[in-house]
């Protein structure tokens, strides 16, 4: 009980000071113009893409004890850091989440049509005005769901949970599930708690879900031009908001790529193939999360709302126990090495669902209600439709969305630890076993392999999104 | 007609299968197979010898690997488990999976071991590891607990050593293990998953010891030239960790099975397992220990729980850790 009280505890923080901090960082974003803006935007995504124990390793070579931070603490004649705690986990779900929620408010401050902000200001309303009329509504479609993301994240989240909590008054649910899976072999009680957790998940997902109201702008003509941006003070504060965001979100990963440098020599060879069938895995599931994605997206779009739901919970599932099951099914009647690359496949795509689902949803309920009687009228149906309209129109979220299903899918370690043989070794599967074999500079080496493939998988995606969305 | 040439297809097939070498099927933690680890000389070795095709399947460590093989019961392809250890010995015989491996008892053991089904391959001395330079290292988990050097240790729920440790307080100090676990709580920086986060924690400077083996230090020595790590020998003594191998009764390669564990605890391959396991031979090699192993601290006392009072202490003590640390 005191790890379900916990679990939830940590999952609500991290979701509200995500969503908090992220609606000023997307506005800010959104309006402003600057120098490596573009760049700042994609480079967002990069904390959200780092395999879980790198991230923490880099977070704590910021905020640790032996850490800038604490030597700056030092200085002041204060303790140093401890990052260890409630505190600690809610700050690395932060620095993990934040972005994604930002990015989504972004697509969301993008969608409105630049003509309603004209027309707000040549109204002469003021930007808290604007903010009642245009931006709220926008707000409210997108952050109960974009919350409802990072709390089931956070809810299963167990790696962070575990290393930055502290010790064990720091128990998520997801630990006991392991705990009754690999140590105590009680598959029936980790399916009573997976059961458990899932049930969770689904009733904050349906509260989340209800508070979600559709705006309702009308199309615009889709050009792209500059938001109106106030100047004085509210300059200031976004240019305060983005310099510290930006500094949280890239203080660690610069360290995890310096700490990759060195160990960049010693790479063993065995990393290149297992690059070469982590990249093949990232676009496969890529591919089929962005089928599914649409297909679902498209059917609640039309009214079939309680797929949403169904879109939703492979967040919530344990990794683990979704393994598990799997291996179950396909033992002993296939061999579960030959299986562990399409399982893992398969596995990485349903996980990477949630996020493109969330990202799709609102501009193709967007899209239904601006063009969906005028393509009706016009007898446009099947692939024309899905060529000349929704394509088109959904670039931005589908190149986002693929490119973050791809690097997902790059850094997941979940299935194929489960399934793995010999020739199946994938690159977070590698550093994983850098790190046991006490070889952590070539851990930290491949590790930034890792990043900076799973960004620029994300990078090419989001980039052909973004040119699509503006052509 | 068609069906005769696919009939036919299919007999060449199956002889074309069985002319194949007989394939031998190793269950095995992760960092027993990598390429950093035993896995690739013994598999060299052995296949030298046995006509065979060794084959490797990795799980993450013991305790996963237990639980795969609880998946998978009689249908398992194993043939043999390499990777378990004496915390959870009692738990694998419960199984019924095992059969006895007829070989003699091993003799590099500071503590005398022999089991039925349970072929003891290599060992260590659980320990906390620091650097050189520390002030005044602990001598005991009291010392540890009064002074305020920071820790970092695994989770029993999920790791093997962070079970070890568990088992360790348990085995020195019985009733008062609450107390030590109390009196260590401000010095626990955290507790980490599994072995390898701590670790990197540690060499990160997070801490100033963390809970591994006495041999840790012989990989900084030995792959690193770095003789900057040390282990603190404490005066109640270190909890042995034994690493077992075991014959599986299903099996359809009997004969291979029982070379292999005869190979596993020969010569060729127990002068290997020191500098890829980083652990203990179970049988000291002709060629003895590689140098460097002995300038490792030698605990002055060696505990060990049976199978049995593992498996019965086992959820207690992870109970009262639990306890003393959520409070």
């Amino acid at each position: 009980m005191a790890a379900l009280r916990f679990t939830l505890l940590q999952a609500a923080l991290s979701a509200l000071v995500s969503c908090l901090l992220a609606i000023p960082l997307a506005r800010g974003l959104a309006r402003r113009r600057f120098a490596g803006r573009e760049l700042l935007i994609r480079l967002l995504a990069a904390p959200f893409l780092l395999p879980v124990v790198v991230a923490v390793l880099g977070l704590l070579a910021v905020f640790g004890r032996s850490g800038p931070v604490s030597a700056a603490l030092a200085g002041l004649g204060l303790p140093p850091l401890s990052i260890f705690g409630l505190h600690g986990v809610v700050l690395a779900h932060v620095f993990l989440n934040l972005p994604l929620v930002a990015r989504m408010i972004l697509q969301g401050w993008q969608a409105i049509p630049a003509e309603r902000f004209r027309l707000a200001v040549s109204l002469n309303m003021p930007p808290s005005a604007q903010f009642w009329h245009l931006e709220w509504p926008m707000l409210r479609a997108i952050l109960p769901g974009a919350a409802a993301t990072v709390f089931l994240l956070c809810l299963t989240s167990f790696a962070v949970a575990l290393t930055l909590g502290g010790g064990p008054a720091a128990s998520t649910i997801e630990l006991a599930i392991y705990q009754a899976l690999r140590f105590e072999f009680e598959p029936g009680r980790a399916a009573l708690l997976a059961a458990l957790q899932f049930a969770l998940c689904a009733g904050v997902t349906g509260i989340a879900l209800r508070f979600a109201t559709p705006p309702a702008f009308g199309s615009g003509l889709g050009r792209s031009l500059p938001v109106p941006a106030p100047k004085g003070w509210r300059l200031g504060l976004d240019g305060v908001v983005i310099t510290l965001a930006t500094a949280l979100l890239m203080a660690p990963l610069g360290v995890v790529v310096l700490r990759g440098l060195p160990g960049l020599m010693d790479l063993p060879a065995s990393v290149w193939p297992a690059l070469g069938r982590s990249l093949v895995l990232a676009l496969a599931s890529a591919g089929l999360a962005v089928g599914m994605a649409l297909v679902l997206a498209q059917a609640v779009a039309r009214g079939q709302s309680w797929l949403e739901m169904s879109a939703m919970l492979p967040l919530s599932a344990s990794g683990l126990v979704m393994g598990s099951g799997l291996f179950l099914a396909v033992f002993p009647a296939l061999s579960p090495e030959a299986m562990a690359l399409p399982v893992t496949l398969a596995v990485n795509a349903t996980m990477a669902l949630p996020y493109l689902f969330r990202l799709l949803l609102p501009e193709t309920k967007a899209l239904l209600a601006d063009y969906g009687r005028l393509s009706d009228s016009l007898g446009l149906a099947g692939m024309a439709r899905l060529r000349l309209v929704t394509l088109p129109r959904l670039a931005r979220p589908l190149g986002f969305g693929a490119g973050l299903a791809a690097a997902l899918s790059m850094g997941d370690l979940g299935v194929i630890a489960l399934f793995a043989g010999e020739r199946s070794e994938t690159l977070p599967l590698l550093v994983q076993r850098l790190m046991g074999a006490y070889r952590m500079e070539a851990a930290a080496g491949a590790a930034l392999v890792l990043v900076l493939c799973s960004f620029a998988l994300f990078w090419l995606f989001d980039r052909w999104g973004a040119r699509h969305a503006a052509a | 007609m068609k069906s005769i040439p696919l009939a036919a297809g299919f007999a060449c097939l199956a002889t074309l299968a069985a002319a194949e070498t007989p394939v031998l099927t190793i269950y095995t933690y992760d960092s027993f197979a990598s390429e950093w680890g035993p896995g690739p000389a013994i598999e060299k070795g052995f296949e030298e010898s046995c006509g065979c095709d060794l084959r490797f399947v990795t799980a993450g460590d013991g305790a996963a690997l237990l639980a795969r093989l609880q998946l998978e019961g009689t249908a398992t392809k194993a043939d043999v488990v390499v990777g378990l250890d004496t915390n959870l010995a009692a738990e694998a015989a419960a199984t019924g999976l095992f059969a006895p491996h007829g070989l003699p008892a091993v003799t590099g053991l500071p503590v005398p071991y022999d089991d039925r089904d349970f072929l003891p391959y290599d060992w260590g001395w659980f320990a906390f590891v620091h650097n050189k330079g520390l002030a005044n290292p602990p001598h005991n988990f009291e010392e540890l607990a009064a002074s305020d050097l920071k820790i970092v240790i695994q989770d029993p729920r999920s790791s093997t050593p962070g079970l070890g440790l568990v088992l360790w307080v348990k085995a020195a100090y019985g009733d008062r293990a609450p107390e030590i676990w109390e009196g260590l709580k401000d010095n626990i920086v955290t507790v980490t998953p599994g072995w390898s986060e701590a670790y990197g924690m540690f060499l990160e400077g997070e801490a100033d010891m963390v809970l591994s083996y006495t041999t840790s230090p012989a990989y900084h020595l030995i792959a690193e030239s770095d003789d900057g790590k040390t282990s603190a020998a404490f005066d109640e003594g270190h909890l042995l960790q034994i690493e077992v191998a075991a014959k599986v009764a299903s099996t359809d390669q009997p004969a291979l099975a029982d070379a292999f564990l005869a190979y596993l605890t020969g010569d060729a391959a127990q002068s290997v397992l020191p500098t890829t396991n980083w652990m203990y031979p179970a049988n000291l090699p002709s060629s003895g220990l590689p140098a460097g192993f002995e300038t490792l601290t030698q605990p002055g006392k060696s505990l060990l729980l049976s199978a049995d009072e593992a498996a019965a202490l086992r959820d207690s003590a992870v109970e009262e850790w639990r306890n003393a640390l959520a409070r």
